[in-house]
């Protein structure tokens, strides 16, 4: 105390303003932080809802400049591509980052770490030249199964580094307790390990899902869009962003309000996956103890 | 507890031991253990044994191998990367490292109970203690039989009435001593003929660590428990034995009153006495 006197009480008066500015300053930064979401969602619930009601979630697309119609053949699509890139990317990513974890020392470990932290920072638009080089052109036809997999390709780095962090978070005294218990080897990463580390690699898993929901640049060059009802694999196939990209470039009003109730539907979609896994994973331990 | 000479089997045969008497013999002994982490050996020529039914403490400072040691009772050292075992363990004369016995089946056999408590977090009060005998499958005890089985394995840990009305509710809602019975629970779950402690009450209260200690005279009559503790206290009270060790070697292996009243070698004394350590 004596010692602060001794600086003076000027001196302490100026350490509590500048604990005011840098509060306020990181008060700042915060809400900053959610503005760009809050406008957005202002935005969309403002331009959307209007052109949102029962039609829109059952209707077909009407030709473009007529009033009215849905976007219901988008919004199956856009399901369907992210179960196909879910049943790629999840199961390989998973896996992939168990195998990280488990032989983070080794060389290829390493190397697979390098190279699917490439792949995550691989420009979109790329993976889908990639599938279109690969999948479409040797097929002769643009297709959802083409833009699943683009998709899920680019889950897959996601699921990969986000699965391998949760697992290093477990500690090892669990996996030993587990050794200890006489389990082996592989019983103890599936049935410790990744059971322990599952919220978080659920967690991870739906950022992913959330990531690839939007894209619209791999979908290009291999699920095209389609104007009409189609859930075939083989065939092209509508989806949400492709959609709402088709509307936002036309020149009509209509559109362009469709184009805002999609996006806002797309981001409900992605609301509503978030909600459910996680409903999931609160609800899994008294179901386990059963 | 006869002569010290007999039971002191630093420098002399096993087999020597065991024929004192049956019940008393060694069920689990060593044969010029080593055991290294890469090119360091953190365990030297370590030759001892730990009888049936009674508690042996290994007691020594820090960094002087007793941890590295027990784990190489139960094959858990070789799960750590670049370590490497040398030398012989025997359970009840069958070696756990030469034989045809899996690393899976020696641990099965002789428990483990860690430092800190290691209730696995996604599973319930109950499927912790049958955790071990999952592992199983349709060779495992029916729904009746495992019912009995925690009952009797969270009785012996001294935890059912305090658990017995909230079986199906998280392990991790229990306190820090409460988690350590359910560890031992866990561990005697599957009958083990040998349950190791390490530093059991180093992470525990007073009150948790006299459960525990009271836990360990009530075990002993059934069961050969092995424990690493740098609580001389706790050595001079819980354990029948007590193995010293310095840097890796054993150097005083004798009945706990002796060694903590009349040690042989000037170490063991300076080191229970507190000159060091």
């Amino acid at each position: 105390m004596a010692r602060d006197e001794g600086v003076g009480p000027m001196s302490r008066r100026s350490r509590h303003i500048k604990s005011r500015v840098m509060l306020g300053l990181t008060y700042g930064a915060a809400a900053t932080a959610t503005l760009p979401l809050l406008l957005i969602l202002v935005h969309l619930l403002r331009e959307g809802t209007k052109y949102i009601g029962v039609d829109f979630f059952t209707q077909m697309p009407k030709p473009i400049g007529e009033a009215g119609g849905g976007m219901a053949n988008a919004i199956v699509g856009t399901l369907l591509l992210i179960s196909v890139a879910s049943a790629i990317g999840l199961p390989i990513g998973i896996g992939a980052g168990l195998f990280l974890a488990e032989r983070r020392g080794s060389l290829f470990a390493t190397v697979v770490r390098f190279l699917s932290d490439v792949l995550n920072g691989l420009p979109s638009i790329v993976m889908g030249i990639f599938a279109w080089e690969f999948l479409v052109r040797p097929l002769g036809h643009f297709s959802a199964v083409a833009g699943g997999i683009a998709l899920g390709a680019m889950m897959i780095p996601l699921v990969t580094r986000t699965t391998e962090e949760m697992i290093r978070l477990v500690p090892v005294s669990l996996r030993e307790a587990a050794l200890a218990l006489g389990y082996t080897r592989w019983r103890t990463s599936l049935t410790i390990v990744l059971r322990t580390a599952l919220p978080g690699i659920v967690t991870g898993a739906l950022v992913a899902v959330a990531r690839i929901a939007g894209e619209t640049a791999p979908l290009l060059f291999t699920a095209l869009g389609n104007q009409f009802w189609s859930t075939s694999l083989g065939e092209p196939i509508a989806a949400l962003p492709l959609q709402i990209f088709t509307y936002a470039i036309s020149p009509y009003d209509t559109a362009h309000g469709q184009a805002w109730a999609g996006a806002l539907v797309l981001i409900l979609v992605v609301l509503v996956i978030s909600l459910l896994a996680r409903f999931a994973t609160r609800s899994r331990f008294q179901a386990s103890s059963d | 507890m006869t002569n010290p000479q007999t039971l002191t089997v630093r420098h002399d045969d096993a087999a020597a031991a065991r024929t004192t008497q049956p019940d008393a013999g060694p069920l689990l002994a060593t044969r010029r253990l080593n055991a290294y982490f890469g090119n360091m050996r953190a365990v030297r020529n370590v030759t001892v044994a730990f009888p049936d039914r009674e508690v042996s403490a290994v007691i020594g400072p820090s960094g002087c191998g007793k941890s590295t040691f027990l784990r190489c009772l139960n094959r858990m050292h070789e799960t750590v990367p670049m370590a490497a075992v040398e030398g012989d363990a025997l359970l009840d004369g069958v070696s756990i490292y030469k034989g045809d016995m899996s690393a899976i089946e020696v641990r099965r056999q002789i428990g483990m109970v860690f430092q800190r408590p290691t209730p696995f977090p996604t599973m319930s009060i109950r499927d912790n203690v049958v955790a071990g005998l999952r592992i199983l499958g349709r060779d495992g005890p029916s729904r009746k039989e495992a019912d009995q089985i925690v009952e009797d394995s969270l009785g012996r840990a001294g935890l059912w009435t305090e658990v017995k009305d909230r079986l199906r509710e998280s392990a991790v809602a229990l306190s820090g001593g409460q988690q350590q019975r359910l560890c031992i629970a866990r561990a005697l779950a599957t009958h083990p003929r040998v349950l190791l402690l390490d530093e059991p009450t180093a992470s525990l209260d007073p009150g948790s660590t006299q459960t525990i200690e009271e836990l360990l005279y009530e075990l002993r009559k059934t069961i050969c428990v092995v424990i690493v503790t740098h609580n001389m206290q706790q050595a001079a009270r819980v354990s029948d034995r007590t193995t010293f060790m310095l840097a890796g070697e054993v150097v005083e292996s004798a009945p706990t009153r002796i060694m903590f009243t009349n040690p042989r070698d000037s170490r063991t004394e300076a080191y229970v006495t507190g000159r060091f350590g």
